[in-house]
Order: structure tokens, then C-alpha cells, then sequence
């Protein structure tokens, strides 16, 4: 240390002479640091990656068949050394279940918001990019859709697309089809608001002279769209989407918790609360494990996202 | 549209057998935006033709028309607000203002490439300065991936930029203005364009730096045998680079001449104005420099008469009702004006100053 030179701010003072001299750092690395910044965020991020270990890995020790052998002979027990997190109503083990709902409950989360962001960015981008009566169309559809809330929406669509659906296999596993529409309704009810802020960028950014500039030199329209505006605002949108899993899995959880989501003996987090509801005061371990998992995981998405918030901000230059 | 297309990049291979040619042969354009406010009449039926590989100089002050006519040749304004409500703009052949916009894709970048003023902002941020380099080369002469980027470095290193092969994966912010400058220079020359329009390419730029992308822009003019259209509002600017000027004002052109004979005999009173607005070395350093009273005029208004006619010391009675024609009043040199400034004692006063 005696070799530097002492500068009163630690900020400062921490930042070695090399890397005074070094070119401005990319925005991938100044992104990082001031994530890590955010200890809240690490704590998410850590808590995310904890569950993800949690879903992946259990699946490895406990099989999907365990997870749903039934022996109603040992049906609502409570915690014990066989069964980690007790039984439910029908002897299964609430321990595998978890494991195999957080994997559902993640694939919904995922898939719903990778739906949700298409969507979104498609529809927000032609209507910032064109403007005009496309606009006009696309937003007053927009708005359409975000008068109606989006609980009543989802209900009406779940109680109305479930009925008799078929299951079916991805990945050599079988799901209940309701796990399909739980994704596809969830995903498009959920754009209008990233569309909003799609919409909002491009409309701003397709103003700044190195579009005219890129139009200047023939760039065709589609690639101004995708390749050259869409990237300016890819903050926002992983902010928005980032908070739009954990948005995702709670609705799941909401839906199948009413009875009207994915449908057993396939499980998730919130169809397992829905089995617990008779058993709230007698059965703790029952609602607790998937309520616990659920509450974890929106916390870190919340958190991580929160930190994103900070470290894409363009507005901010500080590492 | 494939024969079309064809033809046009054709053309380009008779370059040099053509050189005694027009390149670009602007008629009557016209070009207006319908705002809130009322219409604005940017472009009041403007004519010019430029031979190939010559250098056209485009000077007036700001909001005068400048960009919006070389932008309009390119369709680059927003259409609606902006509206070409009248002219051609004949390119080699292919009315501008006429063909599908896939054509006019192709041809901008590739036959006619344009600088924008403001390096510091006409580059994208968030991609890597390879990547929009490698861009017009990829649409355009369909290279592929290794040999856009080999030719990007190439281009780098042409408009003298040191250690080409690295920068390419550096983001603009990495870049000093200067630098901006040149890889602007560098993503419009990739395809060898037949015609560069710069748009006051110096204006953002400190004097040394001014003088080392004049220098660059002409030098690269020389070995390519491109055409030039420099827009400018600096006079000091035009001397050196081009040879042929059209002076403009609230969408007129109101006097276009050869360069020499603009500085040595202007003769429209508003060159004559933006002349001695210009500083010079020979000039006594107590003399004020001559600002033009009044401001220009409102372009929401339907132009009627000579539009310079407010702020012209020699207005007579005609210059507010009828609108002077451009005239050619000697070889190669034209002035819209109804008032012959030579013959005028006034003219005596301005080109002495206050002594």
C-alpha cells in the first residue's frame, strides 16, 4: 500500500493505478460490480441458485415415481426421519413433491415470461417503431386487455381452456396438459405491461441520429428494430422480466391453489397448498414446505431484480 | 425489382468512363412538414446537378435547408410529418424520389453514403464498433462474417486509427470524438459509395481535429473518385475543398457559383453578408465582424417574394412581391436576386467594413 498514492475517498483510493489507466470498462463488468454491490441481490441471487440446486439435484435422489407413490396408510404424518416434511392427505412424501412441483413451478415461471417476453417485445416494438394507426391498433388492444383484471382473466381462461385436456410428454416425462395452458395463459396476460415499456423505449431511442445514421447506410427496417434499437433497451426488459418469473410463479400458484391450475398427481408448489387448505390448523407441514419454497424464491427473483434495477440503469456511470 | 437493382449496381462499373457525367441532377424539390403548428416549407423547389467525382459545398445558416434537402434525396425524413411534395432527384439514371424503398435500401450506403454531424451520437452505444462496420458490408457486398471483419480493420486502419484488429470489438464510448469521427468515415466508405453527402461532418469536432477529417475525407475523394456533397455553414471550411458552392436560404438557393469566383465576386447580397461575417487574418482586429440584422424568416409562412428581402440592405420595392429565379448572371455563377450589388454603392461600404 505504501507505493499508492493516498486519496482521501476510499472509493478511490481502492482502485489501482493500472486500472486508472485502463479504457472504460465494458458495460457487461461495470454491470457486475455494481450488482455486486448490492448485497441484497447477492442474497438473492444465492437464494435462487440454492432452489435451483434444490429442484435439479433432489430430482437425483428422490425419482418422479416416489414423488408420487401413495400408501394411504401413512397418509398425514408429521415430519420424521423417512419422510423429511411429513406425508399429505394420501401418504405421498411432501419432500419429493416439493422437488418435483419447484421443478413445474420453475419451467412454468420460465416459460410463461420467455411467452410473455416475445409478445411483449414484438408487439411494443412494431408499435413504437411504426407509430401511426399500427399504434393506435396494437396499444387500444393493449389497453383492452390490461381494463380487464388479470385474476379474473386468468380464471375465466383456466376454468375455460382446462376441461379435458390430454397429457403429455416432454423430455420423456409426463405432464398434465394444464401445466401447457397454465403457461400460455399466464404468458398473455402478462405482456401488456412489458409491451408498455417496449413501446415507451423505441419510441424515445428510434429518435437518436445513430438510427437515421444506420438507416443512412441501408440497414433494412427489420434489422433497425431487432439489432439496433431492441439492444438500447434491453435494461428495462430484464428488469421486467426478472420480476415477471416470480410474478409468474406466484399466479401459478394462485390458480392451481383455487383448484382451477395444473392438475394432480403432477405437482406444484401451489397445487400442494391447495391440498393443504382442509388441513391449515392440523397439518402445518403441509402448506409450510411449498409455502416456504415459494415465498423464497419470489423474495430473491424480487431482490435480484431490484439489484438489475440498479446495475442497467443507464443513467448511472459509478462503478 | 431484380433487374432494377442489378442495373443499378451495373452502372457503377462504367465509373470512370463516365466521369464527364452528372451524377446527381436535383429538380424543383420541394419538401414540406405538416406540424401542429402549421406546414413547414423547408424546401422551396431546389435545383442542383453534380458531375461524378465532383465536390459540391452546400453552406447557409441553420434551418435554412441544408440537411433536409440532402435527407429528402435519401428519404431518410419522416414521412408523415415530412412530405416531398414536389421534384426528382435523377441518380445515374434512377429518379431517387421515384423507386420502391428496397431499391432505395440499396442504394443507400452502397451508392450514396452520408456523415452526420455529431459523431458523439451517430454512433450506436451499445454495439461494438466492429459490428457496425461489418454491417453495410454484410447487407451490401454479402460478405461473410471473417472477411467483413478482415475488411473493417482494413477500413480502420485507412482512416487512421491505430491497432484496427482490437478496436473492432470496443464500444463507441471507448472512442475520443475525433475517433468517432473517423470510424463514422469508415462505416461510409466501406462499400466504396459513388457519392458521400457529409453533413457538416466538422462542425462538432475541435480545429485540429477539423482539419485532420477534411484532410482524410479528401484524400479518400482522390483514390476512390467519389462525389462529395459537403454541407457546411462554415465558408472558411468550403475554400479549401470544394469547386463548385450553392449558398442557401429558407430553402432557396440563392446564389450557386464556382468557389474562387464566390470569394472574389458574390453576388448575392446574402453571400455577400455571410462573407463578411467571417473573420479573416488580413482583416484589422478592431473591425467587428458584420452580423446580419433580424432573424431568418419564419418558414410556417407560404414564401412569397425574395425570402432575404426583410434583412437585405439592397431590397427595393419587387423584392417583397415577385420571388427572384435563380439567373446565371456569368458563366457558371447564378444569383437569385433582382438587385445587380455591383453596380450598387452599398456594396462599396460592406466589403470595406467600418474603417
Amino acid at each position: 500500500m505504501n507505493d499508492q498514492p493516498i486519496i482521501p475517498n476510499s472509493n478511490i483510493s481502492s482502485i489501482s493505478l493500472d486500472e486508472l489507466e485502463s479504457p472504460p470498462l465494458p458495460l457487461s463488468r461495470l454491470a457486475w460490480l455494481r450488482f455486486r454491490r448490492h448485497k441484497m441481490a447477492i442474497v438473492g441471487l444465492g437464494l435462487l441458485f440454492l432452489i435451483a440446486l434444490y429442484c435439479v439435484g433432489g430430482a437425483f435422489v428422490f425419482s418422479e415415481k416416489y414423488s408420487n407413490f401413495n400408501d394411504t396408510s401413512i397418509a398425514i404424518q408429521p415430519p420424521s426421519p423417512e419422510h423429511l416434511f411429513g406425508t399429505d392427505t394420501i401418504g405421498r412424501d411432501i419432500l419429493a413433491r416439493t422437488i418435483y412441483g419447484g421443478q413445474i413451478s420453475l419451467m412454468i415461471g420460465l416459460t410463461a415470461v420467455i411467452l410473455e417476453v416475445s409478445v411483449g417485445i414484438l408487439i411494443g416494438a412494431l408499435s413504437g417503431y411504426f407509430g401511426g394507426w399500427l399504434d393506435a391498433v396494437l396499444m387500444r388492444f393493449t389497453e383492452a386487455i390490461l381494463i380487464i383484471p388479470q385474476i379474473f382473466l386468468l380464471l375465466v381462461m383456466a376454468k375455460f381452456f382446462t376441461g379435458d385436456i390430454q397429457e403429455v410428454t416432454i423430455f420423456g416425462r409426463v405432464f398434465s396438459g394444464s401445466v401447457i395452458v397454465i403457461v400460455v395463459i399466464i404468458g398473455m396476460t402478462s405482456w401488456p405491461y412489458l409491451a408498455r415499456i417496449v413501446r415507451a423505449e423505441f419510441l424515445s431511442i428510434k429518435e437518436n441520429e445513430y438510427i437515421l445514421a444506420a438507416r443512412a447506410i441501408g440497414t433494412p427496417t427489420y434489422e433497425i428494430i431487432f439489432l439496433h434499437i431492441l439492444p438500447n433497451c434491453i435494461a428495462p426488459i430484464v428488469v421486467s422480466a426478472t420480476l415477471g418469473v416470480a410474478n409468474a410463479i406466484t399466479l401459478e400458484a394462485y390458480i392451481s391453489f383455487l383448484g382451477l391450475g395444473v392438475r394432480p398427481p403432477t405437482a406444484t408448489w401451489g397445487n400442494m397448498l391447495e391440498g393443504a387448505y382442509n388441513y391449515i390448523e392440523t397439518a402445518y407441514w403441509m402448506w409450510l414446505f411449498p409455502g416456504l419454497l415459494i415465498l423464497l424464491i419470489v423474495l430473491g427473483i424480487n431482490f435480484v431484480g431490484d439489484g438489475l434495477r440498479d446495475a442497467l440503469d443507464p443513467r448511472s456511470r459509478t462503478v | 425489382m431484380g433487374f432494377e437493382m442489378l442495373s443499378i449496381h451495373a452502372v457503377g462499373r462504367y465509373k470512370v468512363m463516365m466521369t464527364s457525367q452528372n451524377i446527381l441532377d436535383v429538380t424543383n424539390l420541394k419538401v414540406r412538414f405538416h406540424t401542429p403548428e402549421g406546414t413547414v416549407h423547408a424546401v422551396n423547389g431546389v435545383s442542383f446537378s453534380l458531375r461524378e467525382g465532383g465536390t459540391l459545398a452546400v453552406v447557409g445558416e441553420s434551418g435554412c435547408g441544408k440537411s433536409v434537402t440532402m435527407m429528402s434525396i435519401l428519404r431518410l425524413i419522416p414521412i408523415p410529418p415530412g412530405e416531398i411534395a414536389s421534384g426528382q432527384a435523377n441518380y445515374r439514371g434512377f429518379d431517387l424520389l421515384k423507386i420502391s424503398e428496397k431499391n432505395m435500401e440499396s442504394i443507400r450506403g452502397k451508392e450514396i453514403a452520408m456523415i452526420f454531424q455529431d459523431p458523439m451520437t451517430s454512433l450506436n452505444p451499445v454495439l461494438t464498433i466492429g459490428r457496425q462496420i461489418t454491417e453495410t458490408l454484410r447487407t451490401h457486398l454479402g460478405m461473410d462474417k471473417n472477411a467483413a471483419n478482415r475488411r473493417a480493420a482494413e477500413l480502420l486502419e485507412q482512416v487512421g486509427i491505430p491497432d484496427p484488429g482490437r478496436r473492432l470489438n470496443d464500444y463507441p464510448h471507448q472512442f475520443s470524438g475525433g475517433m468517432r469521427q473517423r470510424v463514422m468515415i469508415a462505416i461510409a466508405l466501406a462499400c466504396a459509395p459513388s457519392l458521400l453527402i457529409a453533413d457538416e461532418p466538422t462542425t462538432a469536432l475541435d480545429v485540429t481535429i477539423q482539419a485532420q477529417i477534411i484532410e482524410l475525407i479528401q484524400r479518400i475523394r482522390d483514390t476512390l473518385a467519389m462525389a462529395v456533397i459537403w454541407i457546411t455553414h462554415d465558408l472558411g471550411v468550403v475554400a479549401g475543398m470544394a469547386e463548385q458552392v450553392i449558398v442557401m436560404y429558407a430553402g432557396f438557393i440563392v446564389e450557386e457559383s464556382g468557389v474562387d469566383d464566390l470569394y472574389e465576386n458574390p453576388r448575392h447580397p446574402y453571400t455577400l453578408s455571410l462573407l463578411a461575417a467571417l473573420p479573416r487574418v488580413d482583416r484589422s482586429r478592431n473591425d467587428r465582424l458584420k452580423s446580419i440584422p433580424g432573424a431568418p424568416p419564419n418558414l410556417l409562412i407560404e414564401p412569397h417574394g425574395c425570402p432575404f428581402a426583410p434583412r437585405c440592405e439592397y431590397s427595393i420595392e419587387k423584392c417583397r412581391v415577385d420571388g427572384p429565379t435563380l439567373t446565371e448572371v456569368s458563366p457558371n455563377h447564378a444569383i437569385a436576386c433582382w438587385v445587380d450589388i455591383t453596380t450598387s454603392e452599398k456594396n462599396v461600404n460592406l466589403l470595406q467594413g467600418s474603417q
